[in-house]
């Protein structure tokens, strides 16, 4: 009795585990099943595909305008994502070490341009970045995206600067460091979990962002990759794109993956475990 | 290498708190100085005001005959050791050792050469390539020194380091830190709040209490010769005993009854002008079993008689605890002393007297028993100002 109640407990995780991730990746694995079907077979319904065919991709890399898309999101995802966990890095470590005037009032702004609707923010940046140029340039996408990820990276980053133990840093004092050497040699590597977390949430609302990316650019200067596959025609006037708006979505995927995967690994819990008795 | 004088160190934190109140304390070059008190005495705030880790609020603070008061921690060539050992999780024992070095700019022979002898020093050789999650607190405490003594600064500032650890391996590391101390002849400010940890590891001891240094004064000097209640109840374990007494017509009538009044103290007392209601401080083995007690000892004490409430045998002699009747000696430190010490409501009406006796003795529990006390050792004090009345030590007189 005793030996089977842990064994069911077990088995009942197990099954709801399953239902979660199902839930989650039976959408995923649809789309890229369609983005193996030939054009004809695509609307049959079948969810391993009769037909295989690589053309679906072949042909997007086709479109002139999707390659350079790509370019420009990860470009400008990449760019983004390092300057706001930067500039978030330095602001969530004032705001969980230091005690300043106004302290409560910039994490108030910060959490309000986080609640603020994009949406309501569009018409506006569009003729501001008409008047100063900036329209359908990278800067063009990349301000407001740090803007709005912004409050993210200080909010996540603070909560992991609260955590390390403020002794590592009068150590780091007292054994000769500046605070800025205490600050890059200790803090920063122990923070470094919340660094990677940061910067994964981060890079992926740049990449999947589509309202500014439609909203801000108009050529494939800047366009980003969201906003190319919105703009896929088919064969003819009639035909829909949908294997080859599947295809490009699974290749959208695969830069998270790896980004998420390659980050990972350096996301390892409890790396402050040892620093003072616990 | 350098002597620390703080010159009238005040401490005022921005909520009003006086962390430090008029600190005056001169430290020679290579002396082990304990700073020594209650929880919340001002060890630390005096600690990181040396360090650097704390602003000055008022007064001065020299090393080496300069004042350093606007230095920051890493232009004062400092090494401290934390409660908590504060090593960097993310490094190797080497590397966490190496760490001050590296930010001196050594070379990287140097700090292997440098690393790999505080090791040996420290016991450390074979762990010098882990990290300290998996390390014990022993070993912690060990990395945490080699990173102070590898650089060779100038002093070590060590706040309770070793309050951590389970009291086996205290004394284990007690021993090593004196040792250590010893050899490298290093200027050392160690804070404790444990008493015998002070008596045992500091060539001199600075009791405090709220922010004031109450005494200064070798081991030996503050427990013999205590200049105040608070010193006398903080130094010694177990601690003095204290009974309220009135001094009436040249003699002295306490609980215990009336106890002989020797000439020097009596002298001293009317020298000090003191007030007819007193404390009698007295400590445990300045109590004897009066039949042990040779003839020509007893006319130099009283002897009174009083229930053994509890005895202990340590072999080598006995504790026995009396309950005494009457009222308890009252103080502001040793309501402060109790309060530390979480004895302040102990329901016990009177008092209770702790007494060592030798081993002969015959006392018994729960039978009546004849005790002597050697009054020429007994210490007066003002319940008022809590001063020493009988100390011989006029520099310490004036807390
Ligand atoms: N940052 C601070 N702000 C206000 N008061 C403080 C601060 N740090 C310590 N104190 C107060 O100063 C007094 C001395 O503290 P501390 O030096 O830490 O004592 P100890 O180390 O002897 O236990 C205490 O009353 C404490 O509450
Ligand atoms: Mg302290």
């Amino acid at each position: 009795m005793t030996a089977t109640a842990p064994a069911n407990k077990k088995v009942g995780w197990s099954v709801i585990n399953l239902i979660v991730i199902l839930y989650a990746l039976i959408p995923v694995l649809w789309i890229v099943s369609l983005s193996f079907k030939t054009a004809d077979t695509i609307s049959d319904g079948n969810f391993i595909p009769r037909s295989w065919t690589w053309s679906n991709y072949a042909q997007i890399f086709q479109i002139d305008l999707f390659t350079s898309a790509l370019r420009n999101s990860i470009g400008i995802a990449i760019i983004s994502t390092v300057i706001a966990v930067v500039i978030g890095t330095m602001a969530a470590y004032a705001i969980a070490r230091l005690d300043f005037p106004g302290k409560k009032a910039l994490v108030g702004v910060s959490l309000l341009i986080a609640m603020f609707p994009q949406i309501s923010l569009v018409s506006p940046l569009f003729d501001i970045e008409r008047a100063v140029g900036l329209f359908d340039t990278w800067p063009g996408l990349i301000l407001p995206y740090i803007t709005f990820a912004l409050p993210l990276a200080i909010y996540t980053l603070s909560a992991f600067f609260r955590e390390i133990p403020w002794e590592l840093e009068k150590a780091a004092k007292m054994d000769g460091a500046t605070p800025l050497q205490a600050f890059r040699s200790v803090i920063v590597p122990l923070a470094a979990p919340g660094v990677f977390t940061t910067a994964i949430l981060v890079f992926i609302f740049c990449w999947n962002d589509f309202l500014f990316a439609v909203s801000l650019t108009s050529t494939s200067r800047s366009q980003t990759a969201t906003v190319a596959i919105s703009q896929f025609t088919g064969a003819s006037q009639f035909a829909e794109p949908t294997g080859s708006i599947a295809a490009a979505a699974v290749l959208l995927t695969i830069p998270i993956i790896i980004f998420v995967l390659f980050f990972q690994r350096r996301i390892v819990a409890g790396l402050t475990s040892g620093a003072v008795k616990g | 290498m350098a002597d620390i004088v703080l010159d009238h160190v005040y401490k005022r934190y921005p909520d009003g708190t006086l962390g430090a109140d008029d600190v005056n304390i001169e430290i020679a070059d290579g002396e082990f100085i304990i700073l020594v008190g209650p929880s919340g005495c001002g060890k630390s705030t005096t600690l990181n005001m040396i360090a650097g880790l704390e602003d000055i609020s008022d007064g001065e603070l020299r090393i080496g005959g300069t004042r350093v008061n606007e230095k920051a921690p890493k232009d004062r060539d400092i090494a401290m050791v934390f409660q908590s050992y504060a090593l960097y999780p993310h490094m190797t024992v080497r590397e966490n050792m190496g760490f001050p070095l590296k930010l001196a700019k050594w070379s990287k022979a140097d700090i292997d050469k440098k690393v790999t002898e505080a090791a040996e020093i420290l016991d450390l050789t074979q762990h010098l390539d882990r990290k300290p999650a998996n390390m014990s607190g022993g070993q912690r405490q060990r990395v945490a020194m080699g990173r102070a003594i590898v650089r060779s600064p100038k002093a070590f500032l060590m706040d309770e380091p070793l309050s951590n650890l389970d009291a086996k391996l205290r004394v284990q590391m007690r021993t090593m830190v004196s040792k250590l101390q010893q050899r490298l002849e290093t200027t050392t400010v160690y804070v404790t709040h444990d008493q015998t940890e002070a008596m045992t590891l500091g060539d001199r001891i600075v009791v405090m209490k709220s922010g004031v240094v109450q005494q200064i004064g070798s081991p030996q000097h503050l427990y013999d010769q205590p200049a105040n209640l608070f010193v006398a109840g903080f130094i010694g374990s177990p601690s003095m005993n204290f009974v309220p007494g009135t001094l009436e017509n040249g003699g002295l009538r306490t609980s215990l009854g009336n106890l002989r009044m020797p000439d020097h103290i009596r002298r001293v007392l009317e020298a000090a002008d003191a007030p007819r209601e007193i404390i009698v401080g007295i400590r445990p083995e300045h109590f004897e079993d009066a039949g042990v007690v040779e003839d020509h000892l007893r006319d130099t004490g009283s002897v009174f008689s009083a229930e053994v409430d509890v005895l202990e045998s340590m072999g080598s002699d006995k504790f026995a605890y009396f309950k005494i009747e009457g009222e308890r000696a009252m103080s502001d430190d040793l309501a402060q002393l109790e309060a530390d010490a979480g004895t302040a409501d102990v329901p016990d009406g009177g008092g209770q007297l702790v007494t060592r006796l030798s081993a002969a003795s015959t006392a018994r529990e729960g039978q009546s028993s004849e005790v002597w006390v050697d009054t020429d050792k007994m210490q007066i004090f003002d319940p008022h100002s809590g001063a020493n009345l009988t100390s011989r030590d006029p520099a310490t007189a004036n807390a």
